[in-house]
């Protein structure tokens, strides 16, 4: 008797030249993952080359009843991990008929910026560590904790081993293989402060293939925590007390800022950053003031700071970038549910085409 | 269970269950439990038509002893027809849905798995066939008297063990509750660490007396001190050892003291009650004084033994929960240097026996869980005659300067493993550090607010462990405040 294991690893590429895409788009929430899947004739490696698709948008809370066809453009293709062969993943972005972005595709934007001239000369790249807390399934506490009950204190769990520290790694090295598998440039994982969170770094990598990157990977981790029987919690600060919360702390760099002379182009941009604090903390995800309250590794929501080293600023710079005298840094504020597209197109924005003077 | 109990299960005395059994002529038969053998346990003093916890002791006994264990006292026997009320809802009795009790006896929580189960009752009954038409022996009128002893280990048995003793005598005639006409007994000193084998036999020397509120009707509790083979105060005799001090002018002070005796429940799993299974509960903060489920762990033992401790006619004098959840305390006091350990003795006594029936180990170690969890202490409240009096804050202030030069010989007795509990936080002083202060909880001795507005009143040595010996308290107490 066949089994559905047998089905499902049943592979089409000796029999047909026809593929899986699955399209894959940002939900009403922002932070939300959608997917449909749908056939192929042929395999396709371009995505320029795919055929834009539609969903119904009343039912992700992204269009009205009366006129709910939402558009699907595709962006950035990957190699699909679940169903292998040559079937794909398509990340999309989301726009009205008449061709208008819709109000939460914030890709469109970005690529705007990432088009820009003295955006794309300076090449910029972006090095994005995603940190999140694994949950069980129908309590929604975090997976290992005794149900009603806390685990030890923090200390021993970040990058530790053993079953009564890390908690849940086969999810995390499943993801890791399974990215590397997509063509995601996922550059390492480790295990994080609070027992069940972890963390997966996806860069450096250049403009907006970094944002792409990153939700490819999100909804990568979230089918596979889909098989595993846990939840996928990107909720920045998903315990109270004292328990770290989670992050998408983001390393940036331009062309300027690698060469001979960078640091001092970390540091102007950094100044600039500074000044555009508040614009930038507005937009740097959902909750992010549970999380960024001065202690457990961050820095205070209303303070911009920055230092060598110094984890509870802002901005931290790596000692070798200093030793150096050229390198990236790492903007420490973005919460785990930020959007990449916002993130990254706006640091982007101010580092490279915002002249303050104009703002005065 | 749950908010309200099932009808069936009545808050009937046992008493009234015991002259059931005489009465009906067809065997009682188990309900719920079939797999374990349940026998009746007389524990009448404790209920009342408000009934308060009666737990069924599980063993697998057989059915001669569970005839014995039936056997009562006169009064059960000679109980009139119970109201016929309860006849026929006793004869509708159940045990317990004790399912979750199976092989370890209770569960995990100890008693109920639920832990916060407000009041129930066991009632528990093993089916039995009636011997020849029904007529039971009965055991003729005999007092049960506990006597009660310390083996002086307290503290160096591990977490889970306490120092006391006990063993009962079958008195044919009774003595009155109260007095000290209960005879010397003797015990093998070589099983409790307190004699060599070959010259093992220490006496029991009753010191105290009171009913016996486990077992009610006319039982008492003993609490004896222990006496070498020849008669001697034994070396763990600290009793004794305050007598020696009780000279005129100390008797003239009228010394007072109140034991607040912090201790920790711990389950069968040695691990403390009510906590979650693998892991810490919620940060400290919410169960000092709580109420609710989600803050009050083991509220029925500490209300059975609050009880208890009442019907002894013990000075107990409140009970609260402490800031630790699965912590509490209970005071003593006010009461005479002799008195005040007496009483403290037997409450501790009580508190571990009542702790069999709800599978709660209740222990005085200082601190039994390291990290940001509060340890438990004897803080020990004390007054002179010239403190009580106008003026009396001039004598708090020089018992204290007394204190302050005999702060390492304090520590040195005030029980085992202190060190782990006096670091500076969670509301002690450092143990290395003799401070005082009005109203302050991270000093060694404290002055309450009111004594110091007053200007009289009594002090609070905040230093003592929840394991010390409290006839070593009042004893050091008075020697060094009086005797200096």
């Amino acid at each position: 008797m066949t089994t559905l294991n047998e089905l499902l690893t049943l592979s089409l590429e000796d029999h047909t030249e026809e593929i899986i895409a699955e399209y894959i788009w940002i939900g009403g929430s922002g932070s939300d993952l959608r997917s449909k899947a749908r056939t192929l004739p042929k395999p396709v490696t371009d995505p320029k080359l795919l055929p834009k698709w539609n969903y119904d948008g009343s039912s992700t809370g992204q269009a009205p009843g009366a006129d709910s066809e939402v558009i699907l453009y595709p962006q950035a293709i990957f190699r699909d991990p679940f169903r292998r062969g040559n079937n794909i993943l398509v990340i999309c972005d989301a726009y009205t008929p008449a061709g208008v972005p819709i109000p939460t595709n914030k890709r469109a934007a970005a690529a705007e910026i990432f088009s820009k001239k003295e955006v794309s000369e300076e090449v910029p790249w972006y090095g994005l560590e995603q940190e999140y807390t694994l949950l069980q399934k129908d309590v929604k506490w975090p997976l290992g904790w005794p149900v009603g009950g806390y685990p030890g204190p923090q200390g021993p769990y970040y990058c530790g081993t053993g079953a009564d520290k890390a908690w849940g790694r086969d999810v995390v090295n499943a993801h890791y293989k399974a990215c590397l598998y997509a063509g995601i440039q996922i550059s390492g994982i480790n295990g994080e402060v609070m027992p069940g969170q972890w963390e997966f770094q996806v860069g450096p990598a250049t403009g907006i293939a970094a944002a792409d990157q990153l939700w490819a990977a999100r909804y990568i981790l979230e089918r596979i925590t889909e098989i595993a029987g846990v939840v996928l919690s990107l909720d920045p600060k998903p315990i109270e007390g004292d328990w770290n919360g989670a992050g998408c702390h983001t390393n940036y760099s331009t062309k300027s800022m690698r060469e001979e002379g960078g640091y001092e182009v970390i540091k102007k941009a950094i100044e600039k950053l500074g000044l555009r604090h508040k614009e930038h903390i507005a937009s740097y995800g959902e909750g992010n003031e549970r999380r960024l309250t001065g202690k457990h590794e961050t820095a205070d929501m209303n303070t911009f700071s920055w230092g060598v080293a110094n984890r509870g600023a802002s901005v931290r710079v790596g000692r070798d970038t200093e030793k150096e005298g050229k390198g990236y840094f790492e903007d420490r504020r973005p919460s785990s549910n930020m959007d990449p597209y916002v993130v990254c197109g706006m640091i982007a924005y101010t580092t490279l085409l915002w002249k303050p003077e104009e703002a005065k | 269970m749950g908010a309200g109990y099932p009808a069936e299960q009545r808050r009937v005395s046992s008493s009234c269950l015991e002259s059931r059994q005489y009465l009906k002529a067809e065997p009682v038969v188990a309900v719920a439990r079939p797999a374990d053998e349940l026998y009746l346990k007389t524990r009448p003093a404790l209920l009342s038509t408000h009934s308060r916890i009666d737990a069924a002791s599980v063993s697998s006994s057989s059915t001669k002893m569970a005839a014995a264990s039936i056997s009562v006292s006169k009064a059960a026997v000679t109980a009139q027809l119970a109201p016929s009320s309860h006849v026929s809802k006793a004869s509708s009795l159940k045990t317990l849905p004790l399912s979750a009790g199976q092989a370890s006896g209770f569960g995990v929580s100890g008693f109920f798995s639920n832990k916060n189960e407000l009041r129930s009752t066991v009632s528990a009954v093993k089916s039995f066939t009636p011997r020849q038409g029904g007529v039971f022996k009965i055991v003729a009128l005999a007092q049960k008297a506990e006597y009660i002893w310390m083996d002086g280990q307290e503290g160096q048995k591990g977490i889970r063990f306490n120092e006391m003793r006990s063993k009962t005598k079958v008195l044919q005639r009774p003595i009155r509750a109260g007095s000290l006409d209960f005879p010397q007994w003797s015990f093998d000193g070589s099983s409790t660490g307190q004699a060599e084998g070959k010259f093992s036999d220490c006496i029991l020397n009753p010191v105290f007396t009171c009913p016996d509120p486990i077992r009610g009707e006319n039982h008492v509790l003993v609490l004896c001190e222990v006496l070498n083979p020849d008669s001697t105060p034994h070396e763990t005799n600290t009793r004794r050892k305050i007598q020696d001090i009780l000279s005129p002018d100390v008797l003239a002070e009228e010394t007072l003291f109140g034991f607040e005796q912090e201790y920790t429940m711990f389950n069968k799993a040695c691990k403390v009650y009510g906590w979650p299974e693998g892991g810490f509960p919620h940060p400290q903060g919410p169960f000092y004084c709580g109420v609710g489920l989600e803050a009050v762990y083991g509220r029925p033992l500490v209300e059975a033994h609050m009880d208890a401790c009442i019907k002894a006619g013990l000075k107990i004098s409140g009970i609260n929960a402490e800031v630790m959840p699965g912590q509490w305390e209970f005071q003593i006091g006010p009461a005479g240097p002799l008195e005040v350990g007496d009483h403290v003795m037997l409450a501790r006594w009580l508190l571990h026996r009542l702790g069999e029936d709800f599978g709660i180990t209740c222990t005085f170690e200082p601190k039994p869980m390291e990290g940001d969890w509060n340890g438990a202490g004897a803080h020990t409240n004390y007054s002179t005659k010239t403190m009580r009096e106008e003026g009396g804050i001039k004598a708090i202030h020089a018992a204290i300067e007394k204190l302050s030069k005999k702060h390492a010989e304090h520590i040195s007795q005030y029980g085992l493993g202190n060190e782990r509990r006096l670091t500076g936080k969670h509301e002690t002083a450092n143990i290395n550090t003799f401070k005082s202060g009005v109203a302050d909880r991270g000093a060694s001795i404290r002055i309450p607010l009111g004594v110091s507005l007053e200007g009289k009143g009594y002090l609070e040595d905040r230093r003592p462990a929840a394991n010390v010996d409290p006839y070593v308290v009042s004893r050091m107490l008075i020697q060094t405040t009086l005797k200096n």
